[in-house]
This record gives structure tokens, sequence and C-alpha cells, in this order.
């Protein structure tokens, strides 16, 4: 059934079907619309969760990591400020291995402060221990919802569905719902797990470890994100499965990237987000025109799909990367320094150059996607450019 | 509370911890978890409780029991409350789970500072447990930096006795009001070295429904640098001296549980704790006498708080 639905709406949406035991959420913008909406769930008696209005994001997490340890499935929402807060309690849930699902809006970071889109929060959450998925769309963003817990609960590892904070939060635009029974169906029961409910074997959880135990805990974590590059794309396969609509274009996702004309390219733009509309746009212009363009969408962030990418990549010559964070005394852009070392390592002799845009949310239209094929079709290019920046 | 009967409860907290000779903590926690035979599950904030009964692969707990961080103890607590009324609400609890108690324990530090905000959001929440904060007066896990609750002229390790400044300069927060202002069900101080009186407290707080506050006195030898032994003698000794009440508060109604018939001169509380040497020396009889008001002022304030009934 199609419903005209924003971001958020679709993603509270997925969440009343998925009726999670707990969500334990505290409001911010661009994301408040979704505890919001599951309020009114709640309050109307639509679900069976119990919903925590905690006081902070630190105490939202805090609660999801009681709740899941007691074997309950716990979901929370937030953005920015309120994703920095929580950074502390992200990496301990990612470290005791808690399978919560987090729905981020993806906004700046203040100073100064700016309430609109970019990547600055998600992208500090990279290495947190969190499964890392971005959605480009509401109907994304609705379908990773439902495909975060199968995820979760199979690598027993937490899950960030990634979307843009008001281009695409605030979107409003068709929705492809399934019907409850085929959502509940497709999410079905978590597994068994040892909680803190079980009284027969009480469990000891979250306790110190000494130089002796504490690299093999985190060799498990980094031996779960190795496997979680298969699970991701077999959940993705089985929700194609229950799925009536059409995945044969490139959005598929048994695969963690989506490739938009890139078969014969020259020249390719990777891209996390939203933005790969404008991108892919662009691309169909020049197309028109004769010129061989592409576009990747890096939809699965962590694992990083360093494979996939290559892959894609094939013999094109030059390739744009686009980041929506500002490398502050770095290299480059973390998407930008993550390909590249890809490059490097399998000794692909691939130009690449980084484009900064859409911070804070600057605009990032078409024709400034198109700008950035022109930059990269001259023969020297600089390797760090901001896209539509003043002066 | 018979003392015989929760003696002979199987302990919760069991022996092979490392927590130092003469320390409060295991005292307190055997005590508070012997008052019910109610199944509990423990949230541990982070400091030498949690350190010292959990190093893996061994633990001391035969209860479930979980750490997450130093400030959030409360939330957790939160969030396991949620997960066991969403789990009621959808039948998923079966025999004894259904009746489970949340007990969580936090320093001095995990309550009156850093953990202060998830404690008084989850009082305002109404969540059903038991926060049970283990005051030994300051960070003795990293090795006694002054806290909130660290006493007037204290000597810790960021508050130390200098030429110029004799200890800690200032009172100790009230949290045992700042949490009766929350109008919770229950709230109560005590001590190890008061047996009858902490477990009737602790079993009180542990079988009330909605949030329930314990605040108890934890010697600390190792950083008081007092006596391994004497332990039980300061706690008598901060009760004799009112420099901690035997009190408690249920729905708003304050109780003094014990009066000294003769309230004993602050210096009783002060000796063999070296963390107060220099109070006793003539140079600083004035921080001691200031600290010795402080003491009357609250005794005063909650006597009349008790007289209101």
């Amino acid at each position: 059934m199609q419903k005209i639905l924003t971001g958020n709406e679709a993603i509270a949406e997925a969440m009343r079907q998925i009726e999670p035991d707990v969500v334990a959420a505290y409001p911010i913008t661009p994301s408040t619309k979704i505890p919001e909406k599951f309020s009114e769930f709640v309050a109307n008696g639509e679900v069976r969760t119990e919903f925590v209005a905690v006081e902070s994001e630190h105490s939202a997490m805090s609660a999801c990591i009681g709740a899941a340890a007691a074997g309950a499935r716990a979901m929370t929402a937030t953005a920015s400020q309120g994703l920095a807060l929580m950074h502390e309690v992200l990496v301990n849930a990612g470290g005791m291995r808690l399978p919560i699902v987090l729905a981020n809006a993806n906004r700046a970071l203040s100073a100064p402060l700016s309430i609109h889109g970019d990547h600055s929060d998600v992208m500090l959450e990279r290495d947190s221990g969190w499964i890392q998925i971005f959605a480009g769309s509401p109907q994304e963003a609705y379908d990773l919802i439902l495909q975060a817990f199968p995820i979760a609960e199979k690598v027993r590892l937490p899950v960030m569905i990634c979307f843009d904070g008001f281009e695409t939060s605030h979107l409003a635009t068709n929705v492809e719902i399934l019907s409850d029974a085929t959502a509940r169906k497709f999410v079905g029961q978590p597994p068994k797990f040892p909680n803190l409910f079980d009284l027969e074997k009480p469990l000891t959880l979250g306790g110190y470890t000494s130089p002796e135990y504490f690299f093999e805990a985190k060799r498990g974590q980094f031996e779960a994100f190795e496997s979680a590059r298969k699970v991701v794309t077999e959940v993705g396969a089985k929700f194609e499965g229950i799925n009536p609509r059409d995945f044969s274009g490139g959005a598929s996702y048994i695969s963690p990237i989506e490739t938009f004309e890139t078969k014969d390219a020259e020249i390719i733009l990777i891209v996390l987000g939203s933005a790969a509309g404008a991108a892919q746009v662009a691309a169909r212009n020049l197309r028109k025109a004769g010129k061989k363009v592409g576009v990747i969408r890096v939809r699965t962030f962590r694992p990083f799909p360093t494979e996939e990418i290559l892959a894609a990549c094939g013999k094109s010559k030059k390739i744009g990367i686009l980041d929506r964070m500002v490398p502050l005394g770095s290299s480059g852009g973390v998407l930008f320094n993550e390909i590249n070392s890809a490059f490097f390592a399998a000794k692909a002799k691939t130009e690449t150059a980084n484009f900064i845009y859409g911070i804070g949310q600057r605009q990032f239209n078409p024709e400034h996607a198109t700008e950035i094929f022109a930059t990269l079709a001259q023969a020297k290019f600089p390797k760090i450019n901001f896209v539509n920046l003043r002066g | 509370m018979n003392l015989k009967t929760a003696a002979s409860r199987e302990s919760r907290l069991v022996g092979g911890h490392r927590l130092c000779p003469g320390c409060g903590l295991g005292s307190i926690v055997k005590q508070v978890l012997s008052s019910t035979d109610a199944p509990i599950v423990v949230v541990n904030a982070t400091g030498c409780l949690e350190i010292c009964t959990s190093a893996f692969p061994q633990t001391s707990w035969t209860v479930p029991w979980i750490h997450s961080l130093f400030e959030n103890t409360a939330a957790v607590a939160s969030g396991l409350n949620a997960a066991h009324k969403a789990f009621a609400r959808k039948n998923k609890l079966t025999g004894k789970a259904k009746h489970l108690k949340i007990v969580a324990f936090a320093g001095d530090g995990g309550t009156y500072d850093i953990g202060l905000q998830a404690l008084s959001g989850a009082l305002e929440r109404g969540t059903d447990f038991t926060f049970v904060c283990l005051d030994n007066e300051g960070y003795m896990n990293t090795g006694y930096q002054r806290s909130s609750a660290s006493p007037l002229g204290a000597a810790t390790s960021t508050s130390p006795a200098g030429n110029v400044l004799a200890g800690k300069q200032t009172n100790r927060k009230d949290i045992l009001g700042i949490v009766a202002a929350h109008r919770i069900p229950y709230a109560a101080q005590s001590t190890p070295a008061h047996h009858l009186d902490l477990l009737a407290k602790a079993k009180k707080a542990i079988e009330t429904p909605g949030p329930a506050f314990l605040n108890v006195f934890s010697p600390c030898p190792t950083n008081w640098k007092s006596p391994t032994a004497a332990g039980m003698e300061i706690c008598k000794a901060a009760v004799e001296t009112n420099f901690w009440s035997l009190v408690e508060i249920e729905n708003s109604k304050w109780k003094l549980n014990y009066q000294p018939k003769e309230r004993k001169p602050i210096e009783e509380f002060l000796r063999n704790q070296k963390r107060f040497k220099h109070l006793l020396a003539p140079e600083n009889a004035e921080i001691k006498n200031r600290l010795q008001t402080e003491v009357d002022e609250r005794f005063t304030e909650v006597c009349k708080l008790a007289a209101l009934g």
C-alpha cells in the first residue's frame, strides 16, 4: 500500500509494525517527529511497546542497553548533538554486543549551531561498533528499519540507520508500506540469547576485563563486522523476496552499494545518502551528451564495502568522492580516505579527488554535481574541493 | 526483620571478590540483598564494587548483574524496568521473573555527581527500582579525589590539606533532600553497622512499588586512612555525632529512626581517620567548627521535618 509519508513518519510506521518492546528517546531536530509519532501509537494502544521518555540521549541509549540486556527489542531515534551525547553509550552497547536499533537523522554538529543536515554526526561514530547503513530516501529508511533487527540479531551488533536530516526526514513522498502481517512475519521474533531476566542462569554482563582478555573481546567484535558483510545482503535479499516491489534497478538490497551507469564509466562520483539523487540526474544528462559518467551510492557504510566499490569502479579513470563533513586537519574526508586506501591496496591507478558538499545543508543540486563532473574532466584539479562555497 | 532470617538466606554476593579488607561495600550489598526473598537483578555503576566483583572470567554475583557505565546506572535500570513492563504486557514473563526487582548500586560519584541527572530522570519517570548509593564520601576507586559527598575539611587528593587550604572548602551536598524533592514513595539513610535499620529499610525500599532510594554510609579504610577493623565503629560515631542520621522519608513524610541521647562532638567522628587529622590541629579549629555547625544545622532541619510528620 502506498502512503504519502515523510522520512520520519515512514520510520515511525516501520517501528509501529515492528512493535519493539522498548523505545527510549529524547527529542531533537530533525528526528523529533519519530518519538512524537511513536508516542501517539503508544497512547492510542496501537502498540504494546513501553515508551521511555528519557531526560537525555545519554539515558536513551542507556535505557536501550538495559532493555536489550533483558532480552527486549529496544530502539531509539536521534540526531546530531544527541548522537554525540550518546557517543560513550554507543561504544558501550557495541562492546556488549547488544542488538539495538537506532535511527539517526544526519545533522551538523555545533559550533556554530546548525540544525541542518550533514554527516558530521554519524561520521564521528564510524568506529563506535555500530553497523551503519545510509538510507537515500524515505522509502529506503522504511525498508532498512524493517531489516535492522534481523541483521542486528544475527550478528549481535547494534544497527544505525542513517538518513539525511530534512532532505529525507522531512521529505514527504510516496512510500510503499507492507501489510502489518507481512512486515511482522519478515521481522520475526528475536532469537533466544543469554539475558538478565533468566533467573536460572544468572548472567554477569559488562564486567571488568584485564589486559589478558580485552583484546579478544574486541577481536570478537571485529569478526562480527566481517560476518555482517554477508548478513546485511542476505537480509536484503530476503526483504526483496517478500516485497511486491521491483528491485531490478541499481538499488537492490542484494548489494551494499547502488550503482548508476557505472559499467563503462570513465568518471564516477561516489556519494552517501540523499545527494545521490542529484548526482544521478547530472549523470543522466551528461550521458545524453555522450559523456561516460556514473554514480555509486554507498548504502552500507559499516562494514565498509571495499570489494564492491572497487569492482563497480571497474576501469574508470577518475573518481570524485563526495564527503558531507569537513576534513579538519586530515588528508581528506572519511569516505575519501576509505576509498583511497582501498585503491592503494588494490594498486589501482585511478585518480581521485574529494568534494566537500552539503555542509550545514548547503544546497547540492544536479548543477553542482555537473560542475564536479566538469572539474574531474579537466587535466588537473585540486585534491580537496569545496562545492557551492562562497568566496 | 529478623537478623537470623536475613543471615540464613543464600548470599547474593559471594566471597572471593577483591574488595579491600574492612571495606563497607560488601557488607552493605550483602545486607541489602538478603533483606528480601524477591528475585533481584542488579545494575552496578562503574566503581570499586563493580571492578572488584566482576573481573572476567570470574564473578562474585549469584544474581543477574549488569554494569554499563559510570553515570547511566539509573537509566539502565529504567530500560530494564521498561522491558519488564513490556514483557508483562506481552505475557512473556514466566515463573519468578514476574516478580523481579531491580536494585542499582552506585558510589557517591555515580549518585551525587556524574550520575545525578540519570538518577533524577529515573525517579521522575517512576522507574520501579531501588537505587542504593554506597556513600564513602569520595572517588575511592581512583585514589580518593573529592566528590560532592566529601565533607567540609576532608583531605582528598584533589582537596589536599595544604598550607593555605585545609582540605575541602565546601559542604556536602544534601542528596537525601534532593531525592526527597522528587517526592518518590520511599527514601532512607542508614549504615552497615546498624543492621536492623539497614535490613528493614532495604526490604521496604525493594518491596515498595516505584522508585526508592537508600543512602548508605560506607567506610573506606584505604582512603579514609582509618584502621581496617574500625569501620563499624566509625559508622556508629557518624550516627552518634549526628554526622549521619538514620532517617527515612515515606510518601514525603520524614521520620527520624534514631536520636542519640546526647549528641557527641564532631571530634568523635573525625579522630581515627587521618583524612581529618589536620582538622584537629588548633590552627584549623575554624573549619572544624564550621563542620560542627553544618552537622548541627542539618540535624535540626531533619528534626523539624520529622516533627511535621
